[in-house]
C-alpha cells in the first residue's frame, strides 16, 4: 500500500508532529514499507476466528472503590512549563 | 396531538436522538484512586494516572462497573458479559494523555428502552441504543486570563456513562421528557446525582427534520446542555433553523453546534476538519472486562423499585390518581416522604396534603425536603387531627403554615393558639341562636326560597366561632334551626 503525500500530511497533523513539505515524500516512502510489512498479515485467513483484544486469556482485575491518591498538587504540577496557583496555564483555546 | 412543525412548503417532523453523559457516583475515579468531590481546590484530586505520566497503568473501579450494569438493568438492557474499553484519540490541553478511555464497538451495556408520559397522558417507549463507561476530561477555565487558559484536572479521569438513545424522539416535549425520566431512573438507582447546575448530567441532543414518513434529513448535535428546559428550547431553536434553510433552498451541513442560553439561539463551532476523525482502538494497557452471570445477577435482585414500577402501585394499592402518582414519584425523595406521610393513613387524603399544601410551601420556601421544617411524621400528625376531628381542614392548614413558619408539631400549635375544633352542639347552637336573632330579615328571605343565603349563615356563624366550628356539626344544627 503506498501513501500520498496529502495522507501523510494528515497524519502528521493528527498526531501533532511538525513533517516539513521537503521531507513528506520520504516520510511517505518509510510509512509506505511498514505497512506493507503488516499487510502480510492479510494472508493469514481469519474468517471465523475473533478479533484479539488482548495477548493474555484473562479478564481486568477490578479495584475497590477507595480513595487513595491525588492531594497532592506540587506532584501534579511539578513539570508544569507555566502555572498560576494550582492551575496549569496554557495558550488560550477557546472553541 | 401532532408534533408537526408548519412551515413555507408545508408540514416537518423532527427527529430527535440523544446521548446522556452522566457522571457515576464514587468515591474515587475510573481508573485512579484519586477522589471525585465536587468544588475541590484545584488539581487536588488528580493522581499520576489521571495525569497521564508516563508509566502509569489503569486500574479498572469495581464500583464504576457495578454502576453501570444497575443503570443498565434499570434501562431494561442486555448487559454485555464482555466488554472492551478503547482509546478515543484527540488532542485538548484538558485532556492529558490525548486520548479519553471509552468504549467503541463493544459497551457494556446494550439495546434497552425507557418509557416517556406526555402532558396529554399518553405514554411512548423510546429506544436505548447502548450505555458505554468512559471517562471525563479536566476541564478549562477560558476566562481567568486574556491570553491563557487555566487547567483544573480534577475532573480528569472521572467515570461517565454515556447513554446513547435511538432517534425515537418527535418534538422538544418528548426530549424534555426523555431527559427528565433518565434523570429520576438514575438518581432512584443511585448511580448519578442528576445534578444538572454541577454538570453531573449533559446532553448532546442531535436534531434533523424531514417531510412526514420522508428520509432522515442531515442531523446537527448540540453539545453539552444541561437543562431540561435548554433542552426544549434548543430543539425548538434548532428545528426552524433548519426548516428556514431547507425552505430558503440551502442544504443543512452535518456540523457540532453549541447553544447560547442567553440568546436562545445555536451556533457552529466551526470544527476543524479532521475534528472527529478519533482513531479508536483497543487500549492495550487494558484487557477486556469481563463479568460474571452471577454477579449480574446480584445487582437484578438489589434493584430498587423504579418509578414506573411505583408508579403503578400508588395507582392500583392505595388508589391515587395516575396525575397524582406521577407528581409523586418523580423524585425519588417525594415518593418516600408521600410513603412515609401515608403510612396507617389514607393515602389519597396524605397525597392531597403532599401534592398540595406541602409541594406549594416547599416551593415557596425554595427548600428540598430534608431541609424543610415539616418532617412526613409531623405532616402525618396534623392529618391525623383533621381525621379524629380535633380540627377542620381549615383550621389544618393554619396550623400547617405555623408548622412550616417555626417548625413546631401540630399538636404543639394548636394548643398555642388555642385553635382546637369545637364540636360541642351546645356552643355551635348558641352562635347559630345569635345569627338567627341578629339577621331576621335575612332568615324570612331564606325561608322564602333564597337558597343561596345558606353561605352568608355558615359564614356568620363561623366568623363568630373565630373559624373553630366543627363544619360537619355546624351544618346539621344549622340546617335543623333555619327549616324550623
Amino acid at each position: 500500500m503506498s501513501l500520498d503525500k496529502a495522507t501523510v500530511a494528515r497524519i502528521a497533523r493528527l498526531a501533532r508532529l511538525e513533517v516539513p513539505d521537503d521531507q513528506l515524500e520520504t516520510v511517505a516512502g518509510e510509512l509506505g514499507h511498514i505497512l506493507a510489512f503488516v499487510e502480510q498479515l492479510n494472508e493469514v485467513n481469519t474468517q471465523g476466528v475473533a478479533p484479539m483484544t488482548a495477548v493474555v486469556e484473562m479478564g481486568l482485575r477490578l479495584r475497590a472503590d477507595k480513595v487513595t491518591e491525588g492531594g497532592d498538587p506540587e506532584k501534579v504540577l511539578a513539570n508544569a512549563p507555566e502555572r498560576a496557583g494550582d492551575y496549569f496555564v496554557v495558550p488560550k483555546v477557546v472553541e | 396531538m401532532s408534533n408537526l412543525i408548519k412551515g413555507e412548503t408545508g408540514e416537518w417532523e423532527i427527529v430527535i436522538g440523544m446521548e446522556v453523559h452522566a457522571q457515576v457516583i464514587s468515591e474515587s475515579k475510573l481508573f485512579s484512586g484519586a477522589a471525585t468531590a465536587f468544588g475541590a481546590e484545584p488539581n487536588s484530586q488528580v493522581s499520576l494516572v489521571d495525569a497521564a505520566m508516563p508509566g502509569m497503568l489503569p486500574v479498572i473501579n469495581e464500583a464504576a462497573v457495578r454502576q453501570a450494569v444497575k443503570t443498565g438493568l434499570g434501562l431494561q438492557a442486555k448487559i454485555n458479559l464482555r466488554s472492551i474499553f478503547d482509546r478515543k484519540n484527540y488532542f485538548y490541553p484538558d485532556l492529558p494523555a490525548g486520548y479519553q478511555i471509552s468504549q467503541y464497538q463493544h459497551p457494556i451495556v446494550g439495546t434497552g428502552s425507557l418509557t416517556i408520559e406526555l402532558a396529554d397522558g399518553s405514554s411512548r417507549e423510546i429506544g436505548i441504543t447502548r450505555l458505554h463507561l468512559e471517562q471525563d476530561a479536566g476541564k478549562s477555565l477560558h476566562d481567568q486570563s486574556p491570553s491563557s487558559t487555566y487547567i483544573d484536572l480534577n475532573r480528569a479521569g472521572v467515570a461517565l456513562m454515556e447513554i446513547v438513545s435511538e432517534p425515537d424522539l418527535r418534538s422538544s416535549e418528548e426530549a424534555g421528557a426523555y431527559l427528565a425520566k433518565m434523570r429520576s431512573i438514575l438518581r432512584y438507582l443511585g448511580t448519578c446525582d442528576g445534578n444538572m447546575e454541577e454538570g453531573s448530567m449533559r446532553a448532546d441532543v442531535n436534531v434533523s427534520v424531514r417531510k412526514p414518513g420522508g428520509p432522515l434529513g442531515t442531523r446537527c448535535e448540540i453539545k453539552n446542555v444541561n437543562s431540561v428546559r435548554f433542552v426544549k428550547q434548543a430543539i425548538e431553536y434548532e428545528a426552524r433553523r433548519q426548516i428556514e434553510l431547507i425552505e430558503g433552498g440551502g442544504k443543512v451541513d452535518q456540523e457540532t453546534r453549541l447553544f447560547d442560553t442567553g440568546r436562545g439561539v445555536t451556533r457552529s463551532m466551526r470544527s476543524k476538519e479532521e475534528a472527529h476523525d478519533y482513531r479508536y482502538f483497543p487500549d492495550p494497557d487494558l484487557v477486556p472486562l469481563v463479568l460474571a452471570p452471577e454477579f449480574v445477577e446480584r445487582l437484578k435482585e438489589e434493584l430498587p423499585e423504579l418509578p414506573d414500577t411505583k408508579k403503578q402501585r400508588f395507582v392500583r394499592e392505595l388508589g391515587l390518581s395516575p396525575y397524582d402518582a406521577e407528581v409523586l414519584v418523580a423524585e425519588k425523595e417525594s415518593a418516600d416522604f408521600f410513603e412515609a406521610v401515608a403510612k396507617g393513613r389514607d393515602a389519597k387524603t396524605a397525597a392531597n396534603w403532599v401534592t398540595g399544601e406541602y409541594f406549594a410551601a416547599l416551593n415557596r420556601a425554595g427548600a428540598t425536603i430534608a431541609e424543610f421544617p415539616v418532617s412526613a411524621e409531623k405532616l402525618g400528625e396534623l392529618i391525623d387531627l383533621v381525621a379524629d376531628g380535633t380540627l377542620s381542614n381549615r383550621l389544618a392548614k393554619d396550623v400547617f403554615e405555623g408548622m412550616a413558619e417555626t417548625g413546631k408539631s401540630a399538636a404543639e400549635i394548636v394548643a398555642e393558639r388555642g385553635l382546637k375544633q369545637v364540636s360541642d352542639t351546645g356552643a355551635i347552637e348558641a352562635a347559630i341562636d345569635k345569627v338567627i336573632a341578629a339577621n331576621a330579615d335575612k332568615v324570612a328571605e331564606y325561608r322564602a326560597g333564597k337558597d343561596k343565603l345558606y353561605g352568608f349563615f355558615v359564614g356568620q356563624v363561623m366568623k363568630a366561632m373565630g373559624g373553630k366550628a366543627n363544619p360537619q356539626a355546624l351544618n346539621d344544627l344549622l340546617k335543623r334551626k333555619l327549616s324550623a
